[in-house]
């Protein structure tokens, strides 16, 4: 092989880079999925626990729009068969009373931080 | 009708993932077995080909000579496109890597109705280039997210720049508008310019699809059809960390995205995508233009060298010489 250091360095650099997520997780512990605070004053949310999962941020977007721009505060779930208000702070922080223990540890370690609490207030966080 | 079948290749590799892990339930051959193997083969692939290339001689000194040489000392040299010193040519390769340098060079004639021609410079094959490069170098750093924990603060930086607009939920990406415009950009242009149309073949339009089904399937299922971010992180990280498990009910899409991204990395090492690791080995652009005062050393072993010497070539060829009537030395 001619050029030897050079080629054999180069490659090196890119096995390192390449292999990070592999190295980079060696001795750490396993991953589990972060341990979330269930609601204490209900046993389900406004929607299936799926959609949820999957679809709250759009909800939330959705929610937002019908609100400021239509005026429409009520959401009527076909899940519960209830009536929410459309309110990020007065209908969700109210069952999952703490963001730190419910929403943030989802993003947290999904790596998104939802610019909503500029604005928003988090109750909680408020009294601390 | 290349880039037709290349579509449907594309096509048919996404119903793959879509019957396996979807009607199949194959979730752990197509969110661990394969992706795994994919990365191997990836990896070791990448290597074998760039150390095939450091394996062969360069005879010449070829690089391209792209400014005034090194001369008499009032000439004033052009150090980076003609560069005689190491400092020049690292200079030039870092123009070259990161910054396209010879596809700003690109130029298009252009014929006139009186029929003059001009040379017109061209840069938008530049300008896609790198916007579709940098949007893929982002996107892949981005996809750090799921396979480290604690997320580094590098890589949680990329993804605020990047969602900067604020726009909807999940956030929009910059760098997948750019991402889906540059893809879309290199691949009209192979269709819509002749000459370009003319020499494109599958295995340039392949790549384009797999990568644009690779975008267009992974935006579909981060801003349509949403999985469960929680279950995927699951899958990635026990991926990594060889703790492999599937959770059930990730939607299919994931499943199609994931196994596009294995084909792709399947299919690097075997392609021209191997220009990532080439582009830093090629003598045309790596090798010091001072031809004038270090001679080149062939460093071909021509005893290893297998030639064909014209007895050889007579004794192939005598009988069909004579009868064209071609002078030969020894007669038949
Ligand atoms: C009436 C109380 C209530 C309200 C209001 C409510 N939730 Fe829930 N939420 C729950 C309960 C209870 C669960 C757990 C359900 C389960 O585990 O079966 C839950 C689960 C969830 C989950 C899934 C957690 C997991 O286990 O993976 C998400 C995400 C979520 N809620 C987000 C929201 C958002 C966003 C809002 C505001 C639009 C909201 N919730 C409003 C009670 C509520
Ligand atoms: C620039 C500040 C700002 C940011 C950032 C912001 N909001 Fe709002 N939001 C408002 C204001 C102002 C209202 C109107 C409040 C009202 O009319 O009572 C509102 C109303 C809402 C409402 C309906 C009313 C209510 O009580 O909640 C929802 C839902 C909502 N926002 C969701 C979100 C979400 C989700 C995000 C993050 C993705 C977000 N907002 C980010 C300022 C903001
Ligand atoms: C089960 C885990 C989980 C829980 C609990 C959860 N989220 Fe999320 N949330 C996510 C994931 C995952 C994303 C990002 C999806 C992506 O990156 O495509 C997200 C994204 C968002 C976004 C869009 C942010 C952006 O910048 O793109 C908002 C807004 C949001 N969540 C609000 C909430 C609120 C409010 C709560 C608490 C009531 C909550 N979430 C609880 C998992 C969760």
């Amino acid at each position: 092989m001619y050029d030897k250091g050079k080629i054999l360095t180069g490659l090196a650099v890119f096995v390192v880079f390449m292999t990070y997520p592999f190295w980079n997780n060696i001795g750490r512990a396993a991953y589990v999925k972060p341990e979330l605070e269930k609601p204490r004053m209900a046993k389900e949310c406004v929607e299936n626990v799926e959609y949820m999962r999957a679809e709250h941020m759009a909800m939330l977007n959705e929610w937002r729009d019908e609100v400021v721009r239509n005026g429409m505060h009520e959401y009527h779930s076909s899940f519960t068969h209830q009536t929410y208000a459309k309110s990020l702070t007065k209908t969700c922080l109210k069952c999952h009373e703490n963001k730190d223990k419910f929403c943030d540890k989802c993003h947290t370690s999904v790596a998104v931080s939802p610019y909503c609490w500029d604005c928003h207030v988090d109750p909680k966080g408020v009294k601390q | 009708m290349k880039a037709l079948y290349s579509l449907f290749l594309v096509f048919a590799l996404a119903a793959i993932a879509l019957v396996g892990a979807g009607a199949l339930g194959m979730e752990r051959t197509f969110g661990l077995y394969i992706p795994f193997l994919a990365a191997a083969v990836f990896v070791v692939g990448f290597c074998w080909r760039v150390v095939q290339w450091g394996k062969s001689a360069v005879p010449f000194c070829i690089p391209t000579t792209c400014g005034q040489q090194e001369s008499l000392p009032w000439i004033k040299q052009s150090t980076i496109e003609n560069p005689s010193t190491t400092t020049g040519v690292v200079l030039r390769m870092l123009l070259e890597v990161l910054l396209f340098r010879s596809l700003f060079r690109n130029n298009q004639p252009q014929l006139y109705s009186d029929g003059r021609v001009r040379y017109a410079s061209s840069k938008w094959l530049w300008l896609g280039a790198l916007a579709f490069h940098y949007s893929f170098l982002i996107i892949f750093l981005r996809h750090m997210r799921f396979f480290t924990e604690p997320v580094p603060a590098l890589i949680r930086g990329i993804e605020s720049v990047d969602s900067m607009l604020q726009i909807a939920a999940p956030t929009l990406y910059l760098t997948d508008l750019v991402f889906i415009a540059a893809v879309t950009y290199l691949f009209l242009r192979r269709v819509v310019v002749p000459n370009i149309r003319y020499i494109s073949q599958v295995q340039d339009y392949f790549p384009l699809f797999l990568i644009l089904g690779i975008g267009l399937s992974g935006i579909f299922m981060r801003y349509f059809a949403k999985v469960d971010i929680m279950a995927v992180k699951e899958l990635t990280m026990g991926l990594v960390t060889f703790s492999w498990k599937a959770p059930q009910g990730i939607g299919a899409i994931f499943y199609v995205h994931l196994f596009l991204v294995s084909v792709l990395l399947i299919y690097f090492p075997l392609s021209k995508l191997m220009h990532m690791g080439g582009v830093f080995l090629s003598p045309t652009r790596n090798m010091n233009c001072a031809s004038r005062k270090f001679r080149h050393i062939n460093p071909w072993k021509f005893e290893n060298v297998h030639y064909h010497t014209y007895e050889e070539y007579e004794d192939e060829f005598r009988e069909k010489m004579v009868e064209k009537g071609i002078p030969v030395e020894k007669p038949l």
